[in-house]
């Protein structure tokens, strides 16, 4: 439509694109300029050229933080991909039963970080913890699986996976409301059994979900930070030192802005790695959708 | 359908185990006394209903003023959101403008750029203005919600023009138009981003604890997590205490809006 005057558009998106600018778009230009000096918070900066860069790949700690990244977000994508796609299947059905437990399972989602880490903490304590005493109560070993360096990302991955399952599972249900009945009922009068008709039926039907639910929760999971902060706070020994974390370090604790900024940049290219891999297996579906 | 009812069956022990058991963990922890967790911590129930953990919660943390502050915050937050969106979604979905492209361009860009990407040179800038430590810092960074600006502005896109011409033949201004003719047609879209950007703010830790270091301004997350750190040995039964009073909200809220949240959720995956 024609606006009244020229001039409302621009006045009506005026604040938003202001808050845009100042908080989303200037920072990011800032971090790439700042990733340039070294500057301590407290004295003038200095210019560094790649100097960050450089230090971050030689020393190995880029290369070791984006690994435990990656290894920490492919667990959580495809256990909770997974689990929640079974959920999904499981409690698709009437019944205040499911209607309850699928509200138990998706309301981890929505709990804050702070409130499941400081659980889960208390449930995996190594003396007290309840998983602790009753895996000596049957007489199995037990290690403090946050203090062991070889179990700690793994056991937070685990956590990851506890709070957003209940994610996957929602947009599976969504998913699952589009496969028709009458299909899957008429597969079952020709003697597919459940197996079959899920294979055969619901999961082509799923499959461009099952891609969106994986990429989005890579993302999600790539930015993990309050549950280490929490559960961890990156150790032992740097185990659980993932990407959003190493900035948080770099800046609050050691004060060094400009390495934090090059990490924040890398950070940023890395996601809009990801971002593209999401487009991509968006288009994929949509492909497969349409044939 | 026998396999089927089995996969049912089977998710529903698992879920109940694994989702519902930590929560009634936690509540049955959070009422337990710290001489009878140390002495027998696999009992399920406590012996009495004791609320003292409660009550040292309440002691420890001001913990009114930091579900004040929590409140404020993400009460002004998802307002803010909704009154700037109104007008930026009309603005993309009904008028035809020089760069509108751009702008929307604009606006799914931010979709990509998490707080984790901003918080370092944004703490930095809020510093040299002087606004760490204020309410300003924890609200005016969120003030704009792009995924808000996006959803308000397809459900525009579905309100036929005849309603705007009509009201502009009444004489009604375009803000009247916008907050007063549009607001309440897609008042559903407008709900759910207000409950989902309620919850997640509510709920937010990362964004509080790298903009604050004053008990002034911090919110409900920042606080429980304290309960750990402070002093010596973790008091797990007044911790537990600190989560329930913290996620007792959340299911509230959730309870009694959950098609809504769900909603919003899908959209968010859908749009």
């Amino acid at each position: 439509m024609k606006p009244l005057r020229p001039s409302h558009p621009y006045l009506f998106l005026a604040p938003t694109l202001l808050v845009l600018g100042i908080f989303f778009i200037y920072p990011l230009l800032l971090a790439l300029y700042r990733s340039f000096f070294a500057w301590d918070l407290l004295t003038e900066p200095v210019y560094v050229g790649g100097g960050h860069y450089e230090a971050l790949w030689r020393s190995g700690e880029l290369v070791e933080t984006l690994g435990r990244t990656l290894g920490y977000s492919l667990v959580v994508v495809v256990w909770a991909s997974a689990l929640g796609l079974g959920f999904a299947v499981g409690l698709n059905r009437e019944g205040a039963v499911y209607a309850f437990v699928r509200g138990a399972v998706f309301s981890a989602y929505i709990v804050s970080w702070v409130a499941v880490g400081l659980l889960w903490l208390w449930i995996l304590d190594g003396d007290a913890g309840i998983l602790a005493v009753g895996l000596k109560k049957l007489g199995l070993p037990t290690t403090a699986w946050l203090s062991n360096p070889d179990t700690a990302l793994m056991t937070l991955a685990a956590v990851t996976v506890w709070k957003i399952t209940g994610y996957a599972m929602v947009i599976f249900l969504a998913g699952l409301q589009d496969v028709p009945k009458s299909v899957l009922e008429a597969a079952a009068l020709d003697g597919a059994g459940p197996w079959r008709r899920f294979w055969y039926v619901t999961w082509p039907l799923l499959r461009p979900t099952a891609a969106f639910v994986a990429t989005t929760s890579l993302i999600l999971s790539f930015q993990a930070f309050d549950i280490v902060r929490v559960m961890t706070q990156g150790g032992p020994v740097k185990a659980t030192t993932i990407f959003v974390y190493a900035i948080y370090e770099s800046v609050f604790m050691n004060l060094r802005v400009g390495r934090a900024s090059a990490l924040t940049v890398v950070f940023f290219a890395l996601l809009l790695g990801l971002t593209a891999l999401q487009l991509w297996a968006w288009r994929l579906g949509q492909r497969e959708g349409t044939t | 359908m026998r396999r089927a009812s089995l996969l049912s069956t089977v998710v529903l022990a698992l879920a109940g185990l694994l989702w519902i058991g930590p929560y009634l963990w936690m509540v049955s922890t959070s009422f337990k006394s710290m001489q009878e967790i140390v002495a027998a911590p696999a009992v399920p129930v406590p012996s009495s209903l004791d609320p003292s953990a409660y009550a040292a919660v309440f002691e420890a943390v001001p913990v009114g003023r930091f579900f004040l502050n929590t409140l404020v915050m993400a009460t002004a937050i998802a307002l803010l959101q909704i009154a700037l969106a109104l007008p930026a979604g009309y603005a993309l979905a009904k008028l035809r403008f020089a760069g509108k492209r751009w702008a929307f361009g604009l606006v799914l860009a931010c979709l990509i750029i998490p707080p984790q990407v901003t918080f370092v040179p944004v703490f930095t800038m809020l510093g040299s203005a002087g606004l760490v430590n204020t309410m300003a810092a924890l609200v005016l960074p969120f003030g704009v919600s792009a995924f808000g600006t996006f959803l308000v502005r397809q459900a525009m896109l579905s309100v036929p023009d005849e309603i705007i011409e009509a009201a502009r033949l009444d004489g009604a201004t375009e803000l009247y138009i916008v907050y007063r003719v549009l607001g309440p047609i897609v008042q559903p879209t407008l709900a759910a981003l207000f409950l989902f950007s309620f919850v997640y703010h509510y709920s937010d830790y990362f964004w509080p604890l790298m903009m604050t270091t004053d008990d002034r301004v911090r919110t409900l997350p920042l606080a429980v997590a304290l309960l750990r750190e402070q002093g010596t040995g973790a008091r797990w039964n007044i911790i537990m205490a600190g989560n329930v009073i913290l996620s007792l909200p959340t299911f509230a809220v959730f309870a009694l809006t959950q098609r809504r949240i769900l909603k919003a959720v899908t959209a968010r995956a859908l749009g």
